[in-house]
């Protein structure tokens, strides 16, 4: 059926390791001179990191790459512009204080360092492609202040200035308003008569089905299938981005389940999510499911404080509470254990011990001075709990492993007595047996009467341990599904934003 | 000019603002602060710091910082006047390239420890400043080069002049200007600084050559403090291992700092950095006739750089951005 169709990239084989971990494995894909092209997948398919190895940011670990034919080597982003192949991140990279117009040429042109920079030409270019464009930026002002639409924008006139046939374009929709949205739409498709190929990476399907000519579906780093797009239904897309097989892990303890202790209502937050309401109960683990950008990091973070909701109202204990700032929050007996370990939860130059103990300052030093024997009491009764494993309590944390970082993390909130635990992804990037302890520990501590709020985008962590599963969508809660109904698939079809689902 | 441009323009008729008002307020009190002759004293305060911002402009716009340009104007300065007390049969001339070149190195110098180690320039240059500082004293055995060593026409460069009674020292400060705007704005080299100041992390994904960039910022800013070394020598008539460019450093990012130069990179002009240097010598001009002590001087450049910040940041609060290489 493709014989006639001549071919633009033939990707033989690629797979992909990092550090040992095999995110892309034997992955053929072909695609076609003027298709959009779209790949779907749940989060951490392999998706973003195919399109990465194609525009030369990162390199396969095996297989091969060929353009019109001819094998080729992408080494580099800068091979990559030479080929022909851009890739528009959703956040577009771009130098802030240069031109618009500085932006689109730049890496264009060659040259020695004294070259002169031709100006007239390069404003009068890049004025030219906006044009092909038809949209209308002052090619002289700063990149710095443009909207990401916008921003989008120069990105794709760079890639016209490059003169690329193939442009992938990383879910740029996200950020994007539904008007922007149907301009950048209308110029994906102009762009695919000029005979350019797009590849097309999106959450969602409504928009994959107005776009895309055909539509590959990535699942645990592998290609499953390709599909033209009017051959293929939204349930059996679904089912096979899931499909998933794992061990499934039964939760050991049972809790007793008391009374609500948080109750949302009606939570909004402009741009972010909107009118969630819901409750969590002593002993109860309620899993937030959704795919990334639904929204649900933005609820914890405003129950937390760190970015307060604009309207609605929290509960804690039957009690109206206003949480403006995470110290209101953990006052409140609240603990929030974010995604972003790196950046949000280590102290990285500090010691195990420093880590643990920094959220209960006024229990180590009760009179403004750190006693060290209830420091060490408390980093000891922590490791001792949580079978946290170091060399000694002074080591500096990034020593550990993740595993045993986030459990120190989880330690240092429990250290504050929560009645309330968020728990953000607290299985991302921890080796398969650590996990189990997690879920262990989990199940433990809502048996101790805590109530557990667990988002995660592993379906069988949500499966297994959670009393009911929220799912959010495009910032809004579009499922509640109690333990004994949640299945994979009824979770991924309220999670995937389609045409009556979402606004 | 179009509506943004003008707005940019605005950063640097700011600076101008500021000029005009000090010199007016200084002249209600001291009406010959009004004077051509005043303006000369203003202008012969500056070339060597003219030489120096321009150089600190490049190196700050790259986002680095070089603390050693002091240090590199004394060893180069040192090295031309042992020349000259060494081989005094020598061709004045010579001395320039001598200088330009030794400052180069120490600037190469600084520039391989940043790019192949990895280290922060703050570091690398508060450490090549000590170095090189003690280095001008072990090659001149701890003693200063006198006047009489100093050929009489590298001498007089700072007092004859070619054209309109500018002497030639000014020339040469607002021709390396000059050329420093060409670059920053006119060459694939000056617009890679920019870029790479700007967003260091996107520079290499788009061909930058980032470690080029970088050495050749370093070796500049060494040669340019190389020719303000034997500038110095012309303008003063000696070179002391202690004091010949001790402290420029300070100067130097003064004037580019209230020259509307991010310390965050990316931002900065050739005219603001111009305007910078003005008021700076402005302000030393206007001291002593005020009857303000010299030895006050510092506590008040000091104060003129904070203020300067404060601005830029309230500036910059509003949401008004500077474009890079300037509209003017």
């Amino acid at each position: 059926m493709i014989a006639d169709v001549p071919m633009l990239i033939e990707a033989r084989g690629i797979s992909k390791q990092f550090g040992g971990v095999e995110v892309l494995s034997d992955v053929d894909l072909d695609l076609h001179v003027g298709e959009i092209h779209a790949l779907l997948g749940e989060n951490g398919a392999g998706k973003s990191t195919f399109a990465k190895i194609l525009a030369g940011v990162h390199r396969p670990t095996r297989g091969t790459l060929s353009m019109n034919g001819d094998p080729v080597d992408v080494p580099s982003p800068i091979a990559a512009q030479k080929l022909g192949i851009a890739l528009i991140h959703q956040e577009p990279v771009s130098f802030p204080d240069l031109s618009v117009a500085e932006n689109i040429v730049m890496g264009r042109q060659g040259g020695g360092l004294l070259t002169r920079v031709p100006w007239t030409e390069i404003i009068a270019d890049a004025r030219r492609y906006m044009d092909m464009l038809g949209v209308s930026i002052d090619v002289n002002r700063p990149m710095r202040g443009l909207s990401i639409a916008n921003q989008q924008m120069v990105e794709i006139a760079r890639s016209l200035a490059s003169n690329s046939r193939l442009i992938i374009m990383d879910e740029p929709t996200a950020p994007l308003t539904p008007r922007e949205v149907e301009t950048l739409f209308s110029i994906a498709r102009r762009l695919r008569e000029e005979g350019r190929t797009i590849v097309f990476i999106s959450h969602r399907l409504e928009e994959v089905r107005m776009l895309c000519d055909r539509l590959t579906i990535f699942r645990d780093g592998a290609h499953i299938a390709t599909h033209a797009i009017e051959n293929i239904s939204d349930e059996e897309i679904i089912r096979l981005m899931i499909g998933r097989t794992l061990k499934k892990y039964r939760r050991k303890h049972t809790a007793v389940i008391g009374e609500k202790t948080l109750e949302v209502s009606n939570l909004s937050l402009l741009g972010a999510f909107e009118d969630i309401s819901f409750s969590v109960r002593r002993g109860e683990i309620i899993g937030l499911a959704g795919l990334v950008g639904a929204g649900r990091t933005d609820v914890a973070r405003a129950i937390f404080g760190v970015a307060p909701a604009t309207s609605g109202s929290i509960r804690v204990g039957g009690i109206e509470a206003r949480i403006n700032r995470p110290t209101d929050a953990i006052e409140l007996g609240i603990a929030f254990v974010p995604e972003d370990r790196a950046g949000d939860g280590i102290f990285a130059t500090l010691s195990v011990e420093h880590n643990l103990t920094a959220a209960i300052p006024h229990k180590i030093a009760p009179n403004g001075v750190i006693r060290r024997e209830l420091e060490r009491g408390f980093s000891n009764k922590s490791v001792g709990d949580l079978s946290i494993r170091l060399a000694s309590l002074g080591q500096p944390i990034v020593e550990l492993s993740g595993g045993n970082q986030q459990k120190t993390i989880l330690a240092r909130w429990l250290l504050t007595e929560p009645e309330i635990l968020i728990l953000d992804e607290p299985t991302r990037g921890i080796d398969i047996g650590v996990k189990a302890e997690f879920y262990d520990m989990i199940g433990g501590l809502a048996k101790a009467g805590r109530a557990i709020l667990l988002i995660s985008s592993e379906l069988p962590e949500l499966l297994s341990l959670c009393d009911q599963i929220l799912v959010m969508s495009e910032g809004r809660l579009t499922a509640k599904i109690q333990r004994e109904d949640a299945t994979q698939e009824n979770i991924m079809l309220a999670a995937v934003p389609r045409k009556g689902l979402a606004a | 000019m179009n509506v943004l441009g003008s707005i940019f323009f605005r950063r640097e008729s700011g600076i101008l603002v500021m000029i005009i008002l000090f010199c007016l307020a200084v002249g209600l009190y001291k009406p010959q602060f009004l004077t051509l002759s005043s303006l000369r004293i203003i202008l012969l305060l500056t070339p060597l710091i003219m030489i120096g911002a321009m150089a600190q402009m490049l190196v700050l716009v790259a986002r680095h910082v070089d603390l050693s340009i002091g240090s590199m104007l004394g060893f180069s300065a040192m090295v031309v006047g042992l020349m000259y007390r060494e081989f005094p049969e020598i061709w004045w001339m010579v001395g320039f390239p001598v200088a330009i070149l030794t400052g180069a190195t120490l600037g190469l110098f600084n520039g391989l420890l940043v790019t192949i180690f990895k280290l922060p320039s703050i570091i690398v240059t508060l450490g090549t400043l000590s170095l090189y500082r003690g280095l001008t004293f072990i090659i001149s055995d701890a003693r200063q080069i006198n006047r009489s060593v100093i050929p009489t026409e590298l001498k007089v460069m700072s007092r004859t002049s070619p054209v309109f009674d500018i002497p030639w020292i000014i020339l040469i400060a607002f021709g390396i200007a000059v050329m420093a705007y060409f670059v920053a704005r006119h060459t694939q080299f000056g617009r890679q600084i920019y870029a790479l100041g700007s967003n260091p992390k996107a520079a290499p994904l788009r061909g930058i050559d980032v470690t080029k960039v970088t050495l050749v910022v370093f070796a500049l800013a060494g040669a340019l403090s190389g020719l303000a070394g034997i500038l110095y020598a012309s303008r003063w008539g000696f070179v002391n291992p202690s004091n010949t460019g001790a402290g420029f450093e300070f100067q130097v990012i003064a004037a580019v700092v209230i020259g509307g130069v991010s310390i965050n990179g990316g931002v900065g002009t050739v005219m603001g950095t111009v305007l910078g240097v003005l008021l700076l010598g402005c302000v030393s001009a206007a001291l002593p006739l005020l009857g303000i002590p010299g030895s006050t001087q510092n506590a008040i450049f000091g104060a003129v750089i904070l203020v300067a910040l404060l601005i830029d940041r309230t500036v910059r609060h509003r949401g008004v951005a500077s474009v890079s290489g300037g509209a003017a």
